[in-house]
This record gives structure tokens, sequence and C-alpha cells, in this order.
């Protein structure tokens, strides 16, 4: 009982190594330090998906574990990749404007610059004024707070009157849609302060480092994520590992239980949906500089669908499981949608899979749920050789969320 | 002997269903109490009243030595003032170890912060392998509690329950589907257990009540109809006419 953490987690271990193996992978194969094999463009898709695989993790430790079936945590991704948005632009544009400006007979003010860069930044949405969240866009230190206090704080809010109001199941899921939609349709307003739905643009560029190429920028993201996922990876396997995993667990598959022990649920559900908004907005501030643009279409209810549905095909209630269906599904659906997929000529009718593809993933999804609950992850079962509870097809528990027989694992 | 709880005209009512209608009630602290009725006589609701489920319009829930009132407080909250419960089906954590399950329950800090940073001690280790020893499940620590057997459940989370170390127990119907040699060993458990605390038993069966040995109170649309030994409450012809009778 008291060997030490990756004694007692094996995966995490297996895990990280070969995250590494990975990114040293990509590294030896990249345009800027290797042999050139993968392009820039795929190099970035690469580093995408590590940010979605660790939203993943966050998405698996809420529901997977604490059997919260969140359907909004693409918000808190969305508002951390927002945070860090603001300085990339707002930098990103001063230096255009004091360069365009230095050519003048006279030296600008700073009130000048400042209001050049307003009505570059804002001229789209017929403005030139800095709205007041705008006020730190010019400090790096205080958006990259922003990018884990502003998820974390509305998560905290969120949470605090949800879950005190003992709003559970299917009720809090249909709450956390509500809550990702009615954010998406205010910054799709030209005077939410976020340019509407032009977003965010541009933000693949550094500022002051407009000399470094693309191919090398990449490179420094994709380090940055595959860091990101393996130490959000050993947080949450850590978080879950011990009596606090315990009592999650409990949680998920009968509150009442862990209530009438003297735990106090919602507080525990509370800790568990900030922490994982906090690393939504962490995977969100890494994942928009290497798309290069976020607008708040990113934010739409179906982002946070998505996920849930990412975490049940890999297999929820295990960490590696999300990471495997994120990076699976994500992965798969970009060679489907980007048209490389050859099209099935029936004859009567060709199939497309561009227009198909979102029935295979929705097809999938239902048989996964159906009939390997386990999802993808479950595979890994069969030679670990896991004892499962003999529950003759009964649920673990008499919670929404909790466990059905066919996916318990640990 | 001291009062532990003392329950003085408590009544809820739902929806115009008057389920607890002005009950008295009070047990010693270390007592042995069951609770029998006809279905419907507000057992259950009285359970959750006292472990702070459903709140009642009025009347007065005191308990402990400092007198405190329960009526506000949640669940968590009076599960850590010492009261514990017992469902009537067997709630273990199915996913989890034996061990897991009681190293949950153990009398510990329950705040986020130290649970998260909480490493079992030897202390620890050494009191869930004794209370396995008591409640029978010694062997089967490692286990997961979801392949455990109907009866092993129940004595797993009456172990649970003992591993919070309450000063009220109260359990629901402990005896429904166990058979005749687990019925005994959990009369043995529960009679330990009343021997350092107060216990409260709600049960159907009057053989096993008859084997706990203790007295008993009869509820009856919610109030109290009769107390007293087992054999002086099934001799009061009130009772005979609301429930043994029939």
């Amino acid at each position: 009982m008291n060997r030490s953490f990756i004694a007692r987690n094996p995966s995490v271990l297996i895990f990280i190594v070969i995250l590494a193996l990975f990114t040293l992978g990509v590294t030896v194969l990249s345009e800027a330090f290797g042999t050139g094999f993968l392009s820039t463009s795929f190099v970035k898709t690469l580093g995408k998906t590590l940010c979605l695989c660790l939203v993943a993790v966050a998405m698996d430790l809420v529901w997977g574990y604490c059997g919260i079936l969140s359907l909004g945590h693409f918000a808190f991704f969305g508002l951390g990749g927002y945070m860090i948005g603001m300085w990339l632009m707002y930098e990103r544009t001063r230096d255009i404007v004091v360069g365009s400006l230095a050519e003048a007979p006279i030296p600008p003010t700073e009130q000048e610059i400042v209001d050049g860069i307003g009505t570059q930044i804002f001229g789209v949405v017929g403005s030139n004024e800095f709205p007041v969240i705008w006020a730190f866009s010019d400090s790096l230190l205080i958006q990259l707070l922003l990018v884990v206090l502003v998820p974390g704080l509305l998560a905290l809010v969120f949470g605090w009157l949800a879950f005190r109001s003992r709003v559970a199941g299917v009720y809090l899921s249909i709450l956390t849609q509500a809550m990702t939609l009615a954010l998406a349709l205010y910054l799709f307003q030209n005077d939410s302060g976020l340019r509407g739905n032009n977003g965010l643009s541009g933000l693949q560029n550094l500022p002051g480092l407009g000399g470094v190429p693309q191919s090398v920028v990449s490179m420094w993201f994709l380090w940055g994520s595959a860091a990101a996922l393996g130490l959000g990876y050993f947080l949450s396997a850590w978080v879950v590992s011990g009596k606090f995993g315990s009592v999650v667990r409990g949680i998920r598959d009968n509150e009442a239980r862990v209530r009438f022990l003297g735990y106090s649920v919602e507080t525990y559900k509370l800790v568990v949906f900030t922490l994982t908004a906090c690393i939504a907005g962490i995977a969100g501030a890494l994942y928009y500089p290497q798309a290069g643009i976020i607008n708040p279409a990113e934010i739409a209810p179906i982002a946070s669908i998505y996920l849930a549905v990412w975490v049940a095909i890999g297999g929820r209630g295990r960490l590696y499981g999300a990471v495997i269906g994120a990076a699976f599904v994500s992965l798969v659906s970009s060679w489907f949608t980007g048209g490389r997929a050859p099209d099935i000529p029936l004859g009567f009718y060709t199939i497309k899979w561009v227009d198909w593809w979102l029935v295979l993933l929705g097809l999938s999804f239902v048989l996964v749920t159906l009939f390997a609950p386990r999802g993808i992850g479950g595979l890994v079962d069969l030679w670990t050789d896991r004892r499962h509870p003999d529950r003759h097809g009964a649920d673990l528990g008499p919670d929404k969320g909790s466990l059905r027989e066919r996916e318990a694992d640990e | 002997m001291s009062t532990l709880l003392e329950v003085s005209g408590v009544s809820v009512n739902f929806d115009g269903f008057q389920a607890i209608n002005n009950l008295s009630f009070q047990i010693g602290s270390a007592e042995m109490r069951a609770i029998i009725g006809p279905n419907g006589a507000g057992k259950t609701t009285f359970m959750d009243i006292v472990t702070g489920k459903t709140r009642p319009d009025e009347g007065r829930i005191i308990f402990g030595e400092k007198s405190k009132s329960l009526i506000g407080m949640n669940e968590a909250r009076i599960a850590r003032e010492g009261i514990g419960r017992k469902f009537q089906k067997p709630t273990v954590f199915e996913d989890q170890t034996v061990q897991e399950n009681l190293l949950l329950s153990l009398k510990n800090q329950r705040g986020p912060l130290a649970v998260l940073f909480y490493k079992p001690t030897e202390a620890d280790l050494a009191k869930v392998s004794s209370l396995a020893d008591d409640i029978g499940l010694g062997k089967e620590l490692l286990r997961k509690s979801g392949e455990l057997s109907h009866g092993q459940k129940q004595w797993l989370e009456i172990g649970m329950l003992l591993a919070q170390e309450p000063r009220l127990l109260l359990v629901d119907e402990p005896a429904a589907g166990m058979t005749p040699e687990e019925r005994e060993h959990t009369t043995d458990i529960l009679v330990e257990a009343a021997k350092t605390r107060a216990v409260v038993v709600v049960e159907h069966d009057m053989e096993f009540v008859r084997r706990l040995n203790c007295r008993v109170t009869v509820l009856h649309e919610g109030s109290v109809l009769a107390e007293g030994s087992l054999d002086h409450v099934t001799a009061d012809q009130n009772v005979i006419d609301v429930y043994l009778g029939r």
C-alpha cells in the first residue's frame, strides 16, 4: 500500500515513455530539426492533437472518474485560447504599428501607438476603443495567469451554483450545454470585446520572434504541448490514485453513500470541476497558437459533445483511454474530412467521406457504447488480464454516472 | 445512562401526507433499539430526518452531551457529528476493494486537501484489517467488493459504518435477504457494536428482532404506538390491531 506512486501505477510511466518517444520521433522527422519527412502543417496537427488529448484527460477526470457528464468543457478550452490570443494579437499588432509609424517624421507618442493598435484590432467590428477586458493584454505574465484563472473562476461560480442546488445527471449536462452556448452566443456579438465572429487571428506569429520560421515555432509548441500533456496526465493520475480518487469514484457510483460517510460531496465535485476547467484552459492556450485563429464557433455546444464522444470511444474511467480516444478520433477525423480519404463509388451513389464522416463517427459511437463500453482502452485489459467484479450485468452503483459493469476497471 | 439522541415533537408533511406526526424518541449512549411498524409507518422517514436527508417541518432533534441541534445541518456534517447510516440495500463501492472501502470510511479528516495528501498510516491499516476480521472479511481485503456475496456486502457496509466510529448507528433492515447463518453473524456484529454505542435497527422480521433482545419501539402513522420489550409490545392490544393481528 505504501509503495511509490509510480510503482503502484505503472501505466503512468509507460504513458510518459511513449509520449517522450513520440516527441523525439517527431523532432527527428521534422523540417526544422530533422529529415523533413513531416511537413510543418502536419507537425502542427500533431501538436494540436496533443492539446486535445490533454483536454480529454480533463474530461475523463470529471466524467469518467467523478461521474459528472459535463458538456461544457470546451468553453473552458476556448477561454484559455482567448486569453493567450489577446496577448499574441496585441503584441503582434503593436510590432506592426510601431514599424509603420517609425517612418513618420515625428516619433509617435505612446497614446498614438495604442490608438493605432486599437484601430487595427477593432476596425473589423467598427470600433477603435480597447474594451476593459483588454486591460492586461500587454502583459504576457498576467494573460498567462488568466489562462488558468478565467476558466477556473467560471467553473467555480457555475459549479458552486449547480452542485449546491444538487443538480446532477442529465440536468447538469443540459446546464453545461447552456453555459457553453450562452458563452458562444455572447462572444459572437461584436460588442463582446473579442471581435465577435471574426475571433482572434494571426496567433501563429509570436511577437518579437518574426525571424523564426514557422517550422521551428511549430516544434516549440509541439514540445510545449507534449510537456503539458505529460504533466497533466501525471497530475490527474496522482489525483485519482489515492484516497481522493477513492472518494471521487465513490461519488460517481454512489453519491449518497459518500455523503453519509461524512464527505461533502458538493465540495469534491467543485474541486474536480474547477481543476479540470483549469487544465482545459491550459490545453486551449497551447492549441490556438498552433491553429492560428480562434473564434466563437470553437466553443459551440457540439465541440464539448465531441469531447465526450472521444472519451467514450477511448474508454472512460482510465486516463490513457481518454488520450487514445482523442488522438485516434481527431486524427482519423482530420484524415476523412481533409479530403484524403478515397471516395467509395457505389455505382448509383458515391460516398464522399467529407459528408459521411460524421455519420460514421456517430455510428461508431453508438456501436462502442452498446458493444464495447470499455472503448479502445479496453483492449489493454486483454493482456493485463484485469479482473472485474461480477455483477451479472448491473451497474456498479445507483447513480446515473456510475460505471457499468462492462467498463469497470482497476 | 445519558441520553444521546433526543427527538421531540417532530412532524413532516409530504404534500399533504403526514409521514411523521409529532414523533418523540430517545436513545441512550450505549443501547440497542429496534424499530418496527407496518409499511408507511414512517420508519425510513425517521432515519431520513435524523441523518439530515429530510428536513422536519417542526420539532427538535438534539444530539450528544453538548446538546447540539441537528436541524439545518447537511448529511455530511451530521455524519461527522457521529451518526452512521446503513441503507436497506447494501451500498458499498463495488468498483473498489474491501480495503479501499474501509479506508474511505475510517474516521479521519474529510476535507479535500487532507484527503488528497492522505497516506494510510500503519495504524490505519491495522485498524482496517482488524475491522475486516470482525466482520468476517479478513481474507477478502484485496478483493473488489462487487465480487462479494450479498451477505458479505451487508457486513462490509456495517464495517464501513463502524470504521466511521459513530456514536449512533442507524441500520435499515440489515438481515434482508440473508441466510440463517448470515443472520446470526449479523446479530453478533450488531450486539457487539451496541456495547459501546447506540444502535437503532429498523426491521420487519420479528424473529431477528427477538434475537437482538432489546427494547422495541413500534411506529404507526408517523408516531410512537408502543415501546418496551418485544413481549410487552406484542401483547399490546393497539399493536396487535394495527400490525400483528393482520
